[in-house]
């Protein structure tokens, strides 16, 4: 089959991979697309996706939430795009490219972006079963399949992506190893100090280092598989796979084949403009490319900046490009380590300045010129100031440079805000977006959020290393433009929720009217606020009682007015103002005689049944006046209340794990009971779920709750922002392989740190996405201590835990408080007369009154209001 | 609507079509939270009082789902007018006209109601 060229020229792209899709974005930004016929030849099986963030995968992110392009891009632009498809010979005379398929395509430019490939030292049985590369989401999904089988897994090569492959090893559940030649870890990023800081931490993690030392041989059993690895120490290394991350190489062999110019060790030798040097109808871009400056870069944003020049020539637009920044930050691990500029120092008459706490895995070095510019460093342990680093560098700081290394709190440290960064400053590296160009989205093209930032600028969705600077300066251009953001909590308070917490706190304030009288806005005080305050205030109190010294009991004195209709009656008002009633069942686990007397109850009182979503029973159609009959009865057999009406811990989801289930690795039904135990009760910003699986195949939708709990062969890995409904999101992993008492120290600090600054009515995924610095941020304060503020945050979930009662069994032994449950206060014993049911398959269901304002016309409805 | 001092032996009453008609303590009408009561002739009210003390009535039917819930809303004040939100659709009353907030063309009957 051949294509011909019809009259409008052909451009052919070799390549869909990273830089591939940006050159497709850039042509069509530059309206090439309408004017030319674009053919891309893909060798992978799925169009472009992002390499960068592959690890992600392993935490959850699928193929096709890693996909950087979508149907309609493609379509819209008509490109044709061919996936399996790699083109196997070029012939440059004819002007002519053959694919695996036969597709002959004739072409008037040809763009090659095939990449790179993974370098496998020349070792004996380097290609046994069990030998894997780290490039491809079909590795990826070969290493977790053969991971399955094996318990011990080993990464050849200390670099950035080895140690990532490392983190996902350990992530699988397997003993994870790293050799590395070098004698450090991460050798072209990071110096002497700083890999002594970064070895500590690693090996703090469990993972186990081998420096100095190469593999000299993959050792493997009689069916060939790989049983260990010989070093060049003499030692041998039992395990049962292994990664080669060994660096990569340019892959340029159609290049050659076709006669164009190569570099000696490897890449396709181009000009500024990123021709190649021998033929004018050819480009060469990303990784396979050898750029003018003598450099391959192994980077996506030089990349990105090819893309960008490779299209602006195609269209006789001036571009170039000579050479890019190195900068890097690991991703995974959980370990802060970033490097940036001239690192290492090779500028003629620089200095360092060092500060280094090896105790503390902290390691933090500012390379500065002759004269006081800063030219480069390396952070390891605490990366929190490298966006405001990176994006400074080529300028003089406006403070000293010890001060920018010192840690806060150590005298002179300073910390330096993006406000200081000259508009060029580029704050993302990986899209080369400027500090100016960010704020004119602001001030010009009206966005108000970070996403809509990074919408318009692009800003962030590279490596997401800046998206923190990035946050801190929408804020900061924001107020500078005068633009008033309201942030108060409703119309009495000018303070947020966690302004509220905070005072509530300090000032261990245990009334609401005080609260108001003394901090509500002008016209609010001395009034009875609102419905958004005052439950909103009535949580505070309640997630804070033990600590400020206000009864823990939700209807004590003023507390009992405060509260949401549901928690003022225990129970869910249903639509016809009956009532439902939900035990709680920890963990999901119930024995049948429990199991006989919700049948009991339920039958006795004519309730309806049903199982719900989070492994419990609701049962409903109970009047006012029957609940506390009904609780005494599940109180007295064992039972207390299930929250399902509170802002608070909902329900901990189990699956049956390790002591039944064939592949469970934990007993995920005991720790489900235990974490549900603990948290009870526990008032929050929003609904808080859980669910603990037994292993990874995840029978509990774990990665969909607020805090989820998945067994690994070492213990538990845990998520965190994890959300059903309306707007789902994956939790995030917070932490891996944790034993049983670190699980639970950190759920503790994390529950407390969203209930202390979460909004009101916040998920703790829209919460995550909010906070100032995301997921690293939480996980900079609740597993590194950054703020200093662990030992509180446990001390406060102890309290909560010591000071737990339930509702129900104190409601029904208190008489005055009985009082309350009657639908009419002057005649106790007569039901709501508007409350009726009709039968419905063997049960009941409401009998819905008719409403006046139903006969309204139907476009006078009133948004959420039923209409029968 | 109308100011009543607070003692413990005070009786919350509502005024009817044939006078006023007893309704409970007014010690067990907690501020800022309501009750329901039931009326000779079936109807059913909602008493709220407020922080001052300030008494208010009105019909316990939330017009919008027809059930008999507003004397389990949370109650407020916005600029001075106190109002009830239902708990079920959560629309705002002023309690002291019945109006709806959130729909002009609705309204709750009031009461009016007293201490003594
Ligand atoms: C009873 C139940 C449905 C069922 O029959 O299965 C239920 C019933 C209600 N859900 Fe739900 N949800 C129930 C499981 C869920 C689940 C599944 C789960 O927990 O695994 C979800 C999705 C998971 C999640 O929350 O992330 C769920 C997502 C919601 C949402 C959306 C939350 C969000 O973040 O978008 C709401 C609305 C809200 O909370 O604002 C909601 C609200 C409600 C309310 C409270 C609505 C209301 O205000 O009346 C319902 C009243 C409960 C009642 O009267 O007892 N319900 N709801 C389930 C009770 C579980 C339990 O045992 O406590
Ligand atoms: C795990 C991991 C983590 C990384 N982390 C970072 C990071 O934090 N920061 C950073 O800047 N960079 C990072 N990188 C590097 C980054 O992914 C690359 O720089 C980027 O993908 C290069 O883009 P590219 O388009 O040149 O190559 P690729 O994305 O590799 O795309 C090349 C594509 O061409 C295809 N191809 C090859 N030959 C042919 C042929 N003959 N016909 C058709 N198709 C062909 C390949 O199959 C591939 O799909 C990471 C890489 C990995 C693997
Ligand atoms: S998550 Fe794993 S252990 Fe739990 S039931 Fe499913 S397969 Fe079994
Ligand atoms: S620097 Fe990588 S996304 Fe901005």
């Amino acid at each position: 089959m051949t294509a011909t060229p019809g009259a409008t020229p052909t451009i052919v792209l070799v390549g869909h991979g990273m830089v591939g899709q940006r050159f497709l974005e850039a042509l069509a930004e530059r309206g090439l697309t309408a004017t030319h016929r674009v053919v891309v030849l893909g060798e992978e099986p799925r169009p472009a996706y992002d390499r960068v963030q592959l690890t992600s995968y392993f935490s959850g992110r699928t193929p096709e939430d890693l996909s950087l392009t979508d149907r309609g891009f493609i379509e819209d632009h008509g490109i044709e795009l061919r996936v399996g498809d790699p083109a196997e010979t070029i012939d440059r005379e004819a002007r002519r490219v053959t694919a695996r398929s036969g597709l002959v395509v004739d072409y008037d430019v040809l763009v090659l972006a095939t990449g790179s490939y993974p370098f496998v030292p020349p070792v004996p049985n380097k290609d046994a079963a069990g030998c894997f590369v780290y490039r491809t989401i079909e590795d990826l999904l070969a290493i977790e399949e053969y991971a399955k089988n094996a318990s011990t897994g080993a990464v050849v090569g200390g670099g950035l992506l080895g140690l990532e492959a490392a983190g996902a090893l350990k992530g699988l559940g397997l003993n994870a190893h790293i050799v590395e030649f070098a004698p450090r870890l991460m050798p072209v990023q990071v110096d002497e100090g700083g890999g002594a800081a970064l070895l500590r931490t690693i090996e703090e993690m469990g993972l186990s280092v081998h420096t100095g030392v190469g593999t000299q041989e993959v050792v493997t059993d009689a069916s060939g598989a790989v049983t260990g690895m010989k070093l060049s120490d003499g030692s041998e290394l039992a395990t049962d796979l292994v990664v080669f991350s060994a660096g990569v190489r340019p892959r340029d062999q159609l290049a050659r084949d076709c006669g164009l110019t190569v570099g000696e060790r490897g890449g396709i030798a181009v000009d500024e403009q990123c021709r190649t040097v021998t033929d004018p109808r050819v480009f060469a871009i990303g990784e396979c490319a050898l750029a003018a400056d003598g450099r391959v870069y192994g980077l996506v944003a030089p990349g990105y900046e090819q893309a960008e020049t490779a299209a602006a020539t195609i269209a006789a637009d001036e571009a170039s490009f000579t050479g890019a920044d190195l900068s890097t930050k690991l991703k995974l691990l959980g370990v802060d380590v970033a490097s940036f500029g001239d690192a290492h120092g090779t500028a003629a008459d620089c200095l360092d300045v060092v500060y280094s706490d090896s105790r503390a895995g902290l390691y933090k070095k500012l390379v500065i010129g002759a004269d006081g510019t800063l030219l480069g460093g390396i952070l390891v342990g605490d990366a929190e100031a490298y966006g405001t680093l990176r994006a400074l560098t080529g300028s003089v700081p406006p403070v000293s440079p010890e001060s920018l290394v010192l840690p806060a709190g150590a005298g002179a440290g300073a910390a330096l805000g993006p406000s200081a960064l000259p508009d060029d400053a580029v704050i993302c590296s990986c899209h080369n977006v400027s500090k100016g160009t960010i704020r004119g989205a602001v001030t010009e093209h009206s966005c108000t959020t970070v996403p809509e930032v990074k919408k318009c600028t692009r800003a962030g969705t590279g490596c997401g290393s800046c998206v923190k600077v990035l946050g801190q300066l929408v804020t900061a251009e924001l107020e500078a433009s005068g633009v008033e953001v309201d942030k108060g909590l409703c119309g009495c308070f000018a303070q947020t929720r966690e302004e509220l917490y905070e005072i509530v706190r300090a000032l261990r304030l245990t009334s609401y009217r005080e609260l108001l009288d003394r901090h509500g806005r002008e016209g609010a005080r001395g009034g009875d606020g609102c419905e958004v305050c005052k439950p909103a205030v009535g949580s505070i109190i309640a997630s804070l009682a033990p600590a400020i010294g206000a009864s823990g009991y939700v209807l004590d004195g003023e507390q009992a007015a405060l509260q949401d209709t549901n928690d003022h009656f225990l129970a869910n008002l249903q639509k016809n103002g009956s009532y439902s009633v939900v035990p709680r069942i920890p963990g999901g686990e119930i024995a049948p005689e429990k199991l006989i007397v919700i049948g009991e109850i339920a039958r006795d009182f004519g309730l309806y049944t049903k199982i719900t979503g989070g492994q419990r029973i609701d049962m409903f159609g109970a009047r006012v006046e029957q609940l506390p009959l009904i609780w005494a009865r599940l109180v007295d057999a064992g039972f207390e209340s299930g929250h399902a009406y509170g802002k608070s811990l909902r329900t901990v989801k189990s699956c049956v794990g390790q002591t039944w289930c064939r592949y469970g690795v934990q007993d995920s039904v005991r720790m489900a009971i235990d974490l549900e135990l603990r948290y009870r009760g526990l008032r929050s910003p929003h609904k808080l779920k859980s669910a603990v699986s037994g292993c990874q195949r995840e029978c509990a939708e774990a990665q969909s709750k607020d805090f989820g709990v998945i067994a690994t062969a070492n213990g538990w890995n845990l998520y965190v922002g994890g959300n059903g409904g309306a707007t789902p999101r994956h939790a995030d992993l917070l932490a891996q392989d944790l034993s049983d008492a670190e699980l639970v120290r950190l759920i503790d600090r994390f529950l407390m740190f969203y209930i202390r600054t979460a909004d009101r009515l916040e998920r703790t995924s829209t919460w995550l996405e909010r906070i100032p610095g995301g997921l690293e941020h939480v996980r900079d304060v609740v597993v590194h201590d950054s703020l200093g503020i662990c030992d509180e945050l446990e001390k406060l979930m102890r309290a909560h835990v010591a000071h737990y009662r339930d509702e129900w069994a104190e409601t029904v032994n208190d008489p005055g408080k009985l009082a309350r449950f009657v639908s009419f206060v002057n005649a106790p014993d007569t039901p709501d007369p508007v409350v009726s049911f009709v039968p419905e398959r063997d049960q009941i269901k409401p009998d819905l009154p008719l409403l006046a304002i139903g006969l309204r016309p139907a476009d006078d409805v009133l948004e959420g209001s039923a209409q029968r | 609507m109308t100011l009543a001092l607070e003692t413990t032996d005070l009786k919350v009453q509502l005024q009817l079509a044939d006078g006023w008609f007893t309704v409970c303590d007014l010690s067990t009408l907690v501020p800022g939270r309501g009750i329901a009561a039931l009326l000779p002739d079936g109807r059913q009210v909602a008493v709220f009082r407020d922080r001052s003390d300030r008494l208010f009535a009105v019909d316990n039917i939330d017009p919008f789902t027809g059930a008999a819930v507003l004397s389990r809303g949370l109650t407020g004040s916005h600029l001075g007018r106190p109002f009830v939100a239902s708990p079920l659709l959560k629309q705002r009353f002023d309690l002291a006209d019945g109006q709806c907030l959130d729909d002009a063309s609705v309204r709750v009957a009031v009461y009016e109601v007293r201490a003594r």
